[in-house]
C-alpha cells in the first residue's frame, strides 16, 4: 500500500467511525440533557455548590452563571499557577510570571489552550492535574451547556427560561466527559502514553550521553485534551511528543476523540427539536467542509511545493516518522476545524498553501464541527443568517424551526459573526504597528505576517494552535492574546444566550407552503456557501498579504 | 445555607456558588480522575508503559525509553559510526526531553544570517534550506552516497542568488548577482548568471534589494539521502527513522563493527514496523531498539 492510499483509507475509516457513533452517542447526549432524574453523585454536587437543580434560569441568569463560573475559574487557575512552588508535586519549578499566568489561565478557561509556556520546563504535576485538566473538562462543558441552551430556545415556546446552567455543567462533566475520558486514557496507556507522578529520571544513553526522561500524569490529561477539544499539551510539543501520542493508532484515536462530540451534537439537536433530519442537514455541512479541508490540506502537503520542501523531497520538516505526512495533515485539519489546537506536527513548517488551509479552517469560525458545543451554536447562528439571506431573496419573513427571525434575532446573529474577525484583525494590526512585536516573528516577510495573523486568529477563535516560531511569551503578547481569547469566547456567548432567550419567548408559527425547508440538501448547500463567503469577504485581504503572497510568488 | 446567605446580594451569591463549584470539580476531576487512571495504570501489562517504556542495554542497565529518541553522537556532535543514527533534532542540544521543540522554520526559509565578525561567538543563523543541504552533504559523505539535492550547492548550502536589476520592479538589465548563502572568500557555486559574474557574500553587505532566485541545479529529483534524514521532527524526540534511512546506514555500521553487511541488513529488516492495522501512519524503524539489538549481536 502506498502513502496516498494509506492516507485515503485513514480518512475513510475515520469518517466511517464517526458516522457509526453519530446516532448512539448523539442519542445518549440527548438523554443526558433531557432526563428528569439526577444521579446521587450529582445531587451531592448540587448540595455542595448550594444550587437548586429544579430551578430553570432566564437567559440572563444563565449567562451570569456562565460568566461567574468563568471569572472564578480564571482567578483560581491564576492563583494556582502563581503559587505552584508552595504546593506539592511542583518538581521544583517556580511560580509562573504574572503575564504568563494570566494568559495561561484565560487560555484554559476559554477552551483555547494556547501555550505561551513550555509544559516540561514550567509546570509541576499538581498545576497540570488540578489546574489545567480541570478546566479541560469544565470549559468544554460550558461550551456544550450554552449550545444546549440555544437549542432549548429554539424548542421552547412562550417562556423566558432556557435551562439550569449548574445542571447542564455537572451532567456534561460527569455523564459525558468523565466516562469517555477514563476509557480513552487507559487505551492511550496501552499504546504507550505515560501515567505516573515521577519527576524526570536521568539515564545514560546507549552512546554514553545523559538524557533526562520526564514523567507525569500525561494519559489522563491527553484524553480530555482531545475529547474536550482543548488542545493544551502536557509538553511543549503537544501531540507530537511520543509520551502523549506514542503510535500511529493513538494518533488516529486522538483525531477521532477530538471530532466525536462536535459531530454527534447535531444528532442531539435533531432529537431535541423533534426532527432528526434537521440534525442531519447540519452534520452534512460540517462533514462536507471537513472532508474538503482534508483533501485540500493533504493535497498541498503531498505535492510539497516550495523551496525547502522540494529540496527535501517531502513536507517532512516538523513531522514525526510514525505518523507520516497524511496522518499529520489529517490531524492538522481536524485540530483547526475543531477549536482544539493540539498539534502532532508543526504548522509553521507546512508548505505555504498547506499552512494557509489551516488558517482558513480557523477563520471559518470553528463550525465544522467546531469546539465542543461552540461548533454547534456557531453553525446554528450561521443557519439563522442563511434563512435571513434566503428570506431576503424570496421576499418572505425568515423563520428557522418555526421561530421568526426578526430584527432582534438578526442583530444578535450579526454581532456574533462580527466579533471574532474584528478581534483577530484588530489584534494583528496592533501587533504589526508595533516594532517590538514585529521583532517577535521568527521567519521574515510574508511568513512572519502569517505567524502573527495565525496567533490572533487562533486566540480569537479559541483554537490555540500556533505557527509556533513566533515569540509570544512577552507581556504585550500575553496580555493582547489573553484579551483576544476572552473577547472571542464570551462576547459570542452573550449573543448566543440573548438569541436563545428571545427565541424561547416566541410562539412558533405553523409550517406553511412558504416555509423554507431547512432539512433539505438545498439548504445545507446554501449554509455551506454562506459560511465560506462570510470568511472570504472578511479575511481575504489579510490572507493575500500573508500565506497567499508567499505561496504564489 | 440559604438562610446564611439570604442577606448577601445575588451577584455575590452567584460567585460564591461558582467558587464552590470550582472546588468540587477540582477534587473530582483534578484529583479523583487522574488518580483513578493512575490506579488502573498499575495493572500488569500497563504498568511498564505508564512508567515510560524503559528498556535495558546488553549489560542490564536502563538505557532509556524505547519511545524517546536518542543521539548517537560523540561529545563534539559527530556521528558514532558503529551506531545507526537518529534524525536531526531541534530539542535543546538534540534529543533533550526537558526542552522539546520543532525548528518551526518555514518552507521559504532560504537566506542565512551571516556571522558578525565583530561579535565573538556569533555563528550567524542558518536558514532551513541550508540546514537541509548541509545535512544531506554530510550524510552523503558518511554513507558513501551522493548527497546532492535540488536547490542546494555542492558545498551544502542553499543555492540562492540575489539578482540586482538597473530598473525598479526587477526590470531591465542585470547589474549584480550575489550568492547569498556563500560567505567570502568562498567561490560561488556558479561563476556567472545572465552574463554577470556571481559574487560571494560578505557580512554587512545588504542584498535585500535584489530579487531572490533559487537555482535548482542538476541533483536527482529523488535524492539518495531520504527526507527524514535531513529534516528535524516535530517533537525533537522522534524515536524512529524510515526503513530507507536505516538501510542506507547498513554498510557503514557493518564496517565499523566488523560484521557481515547481510547480517546487519537482516537485523534492520527484523526491526521494520509496518503500518499499524495495515494503513495507519508510515513504516518505521526504532533506532534505540535496533542499536540495542546490534550490541547483543556480539
Amino acid at each position: 500500500m502506498n502513502t496516498t492510499t494509506a492516507g485515503l483509507v485513514f480518512v475513510v475509516v475515520l469518517v466511517g467511525a464517526l458516522a457509526l457513533s453519530y446516532g448512539p452517542f448523539g442519542d445518549y447526549m440527548y438523554r443526558v440533557y433531557t432526563s428528569k432524574r439526577h444521579l446521587r453523585m450529582e445531587r451531592a454536587v448540587y448540595r455542595l455548590v448550594g444550587v437548586d437543580p429544579e430551578a430553570d434560569q432566564r437567559w440572563s441568569t444563565y449567562l451570569r452563571s456562565v460568566l461567574a463560573f468563568s471569572v472564578v475559574g480564571v482567578l483560581f487557575l491564576y492563583a494556582l499557577l502563581r503559587l505552584q512552588h508552595r504546593l506539592p508535586l511542583s518538581l521544583g519549578f517556580a511560580g509562573m510570571e504574572p503575564g504568563q499566568a494570566f494568559n495561561t489561565a484565560v487560555s484554559f478557561v476559554t477552551n483555547t489552550n494556547w501555550q505561551s509556556y513550555s509544559g516540561e520546563s514550567t509546570l509541576g504535576h499538581l498545576a497540570q492535574m488540578a489546574g489545567l485538566a480541570v478546566q479541560n473538562f469544565v470549559s468544554a462543558a460550558v461550551g456544550m451547556s450554552v449550545a444546549i441552551a440555544l437549542v432549548r430556545g429554539l424548542t421552547r415556546k412562550r417562556t423566558d427560561q432556557v435551562g439550569n446552567f449548574w445542571v447542564d455543567l455537572t451532567r456534561t462533566c460527569l455523564r459525558i466527559l468523565l466516562p469517555v475520558a477514563v476509557v480513552a486514557a487507559v487505551v492511550l496507556i496501552a499504546g504507550g502514553a505515560i501515567q505516573n507522578l515521577h519527576g524526570s529520571r536521568a539515564i545514560t544513553t546507549l552512546a554514553g550521553g545523559t538524557q533526562r526522561v520526564t514523567g507525569g500524569p500525561v494519559a489522563s490529561q491527553e484524553a480530555i485534551k482531545e475529547f474536550g477539544t482543548n488542545g493544551g499539551g502536557f509538553y511543549n510539543v503537544n501531540s507530537a511528543h511520543p509520551f502523549e501520542n506514542p503510535t500511529s493508532w493513538t494518533n488516529w484515536l486522538q483525531i477521532y476523540l477530538l471530532l466525536l462530540i462536535g459531530f454527534s451534537l447535531p444528532r442531539t439537536f435533531g432529537r431535541m427539536v423533534g426532527n432528526t433530519r434537521q440534525g442531519l442537514a447540519i452534520v452534512a455541512v460540517m462533514a462536507g467542509l471537513l472532508i474538503a479541508s482534508f483533501a485540500v490540506n493533504a493535497g498541498f502537503q503531498m505535492a510539497h511545493h516550495g523551496t525547502v520542501p522540494s529540496a527535501v523531497g517531502a513536507a517532512a520538516e516538523g513531522t514525526e516518522t510514525r505518523f507520516g505526512i497524511p496522518g499529520s495533515a489529517a490531524f492538522a485539519s481536524s485540530t483547526t476545524m475543531t477549536s482544539t489546537g493540539a498539534v502532532d506536527s508543526f504548522h509553521d513548517s507546512y508548505t505555504s498553501l498547506g499552512g494557509a488551509t489551516l488558517l482558513v479552517n480557523m477563520m471559518l469560525g470553528e463550525i465544522a464541527p467546531g469546539g465542543t458545543g461552540s461548533g454547534l451554536y456557531g453553525m446554528l447562528i450561521l443557519a439563522v443568517i442563511t434563512v435571513f439571506v434566503a428570506g431576503l431573496m424570496i421576499g418572505r419573513t425568515p423563520e428557522y424551526l418555526g421561530k421568526k427571525i426578526g430584527s432582534r434575532e438578526i442583530k444578535f446573529a450579526s454581532l456574533y459573526i462580527l466579533t471574532t474577525p474584528a478581534v483577530a484583525l484588530i489584534g494583528t494590526a496592533a501587533a504589526m504597528a508595533r516594532p517590538g512585536e514585529r521583532a517577535g516573528m521568527l521567519n521574515a516577510g510574508a511568513h512572519g505576517l502569517s505567524e502573527v495573523l495565525y496567533a490572533f486568529t487562533s486566540a480569537a477563535n479559541n483554537n490555540g494552535s500556533a505557527f509556533a516560531g513566533i515569540t509570544v511569551n512577552t507581556n504585550w503578547y500575553n496580555t493582547a492574546l489573553g484579551i483576544a481569547m476572552l473577547a472571542g469566547r464570551f462576547l459570542p456567548m452573550v449573543f448566543v444566550l440573548g438569541l436563545a432567550g428571545s427565541l424561547a419567548r416566541q410562539q412558533p408559527v405553523p409550517i406553511s407552503a412558504g416555509t423554507l425547508p431547512t432539512q433539505r440538501p438545498q439548504f445545507a448547500g446554501m449554509l455551506a456557501g454562506v459560511a465560506v463567503i462570510v470568511v472570504a469577504l472578511t479575511y481575504f485581504p489579510a490572507l493575500a498579504l500573508g500565506p497567499l503572497a508567499e505561496g504564489l510568488h | 445555607m440559604t438562610v446564611m446567605f439570604s442577606r448577601v446580594p445575588v451577584w455575590i451569591r452567584q460567585h460564591l456558588a461558582a467558587l464552590r463549584a470550582i472546588l468540587v470539580f477540582t477534587i473530582l476531576l483534578g484529583l479523583g480522575y487522574p488518580l483513578l487512571v493512575l490506579a488502573i495504570a498499575q495493572l500488569p501489562g500497563l504498568k511498564d508503559k505508564a512508567d515510560g517504556s524503559f528498556v535495558r542495554d546488553a549489560r542490564g542497565t536502563v538505557a532509556g525509553s524505547s519511545l524517546i529518541g536518542q543521539s548517537f553522537t560523540d561529545d563534539k556532535g559527530n556521528p558514532i559510526t558503529k551506531y545507526f543514527q537518529s534524525r536531526p533534532s531541534a530539542a535543546g542540544g538534540g534529543y533533550d526531553p526537558t526542552a522539546t521543540s520543532a525548528s518551526n522554520l518555514g518552507p521559504e526559509s532560504i537566506v542565512d544570517t551571516l556571522a558578525d565578525p565583530n561579535v565573538t561567538d556569533d555563528s550567524g543563523k542558518q536558514s532551513l534550506l541550508t540546514q537541509v543541504c548541509a545535512r544531506s552533504v554530510a550524510i552523503g559523505t558518511l554513507e558513501g552516497v551522493d548527497g546532492s539535492r535540488p536547490n542546494c550547492t555542492p558545498g551544502g548550502v542553499g543555492a540562492v542568488l540575489s539578482v540586482f536589476y538597473d530598473q525598479p520592479g526587477y526590470q531591465g538589465a542585470v547589474t549584480r548577482v550575489v550568492s547569498v548563502n556563500e560567505e567570502c572568500p568562498a567561490a560561488p557555486f556558479i561563476t556567472s548568471f545572465a552574463g554577470v559574474k556571481v559574487e560571494c557574500h560578505t557580512f554587512g553587505d545588504d542584498v535585500s534589494a535584489g530579487k531572490l532566485v533559487v537555482v535548482r541545479g542538476d541533483a536527482p529529483a529523488t535524492p539518495a539521502v531520504p527526507a527524514d534524514a535531513v529534516t528535524a521532527s516535530g517533537s525533537g524526540l522522534d524515536p524512529d527513522i524510515s526503513p530507507a534511512y536505516a538501510r542506507l546506514q547498513v554498510n557503514r555500521v557493518a564496517k565499523a563493527r566488523g560484521l557481515d553487511p547481510a547480517v546487519v541488513r537482516a537485523l534492520v529488516d527484523d526491526h521494520v514496523h509496518g503500518r499499524a492495522v495495515g494503513f495507519l501512519g508510515e513504516p518505521t524503524v526504532n533506532v534505540l531498539n535496533l542499536n540495542r539489538a546490534l550490541e547483543r549481536l556480539r
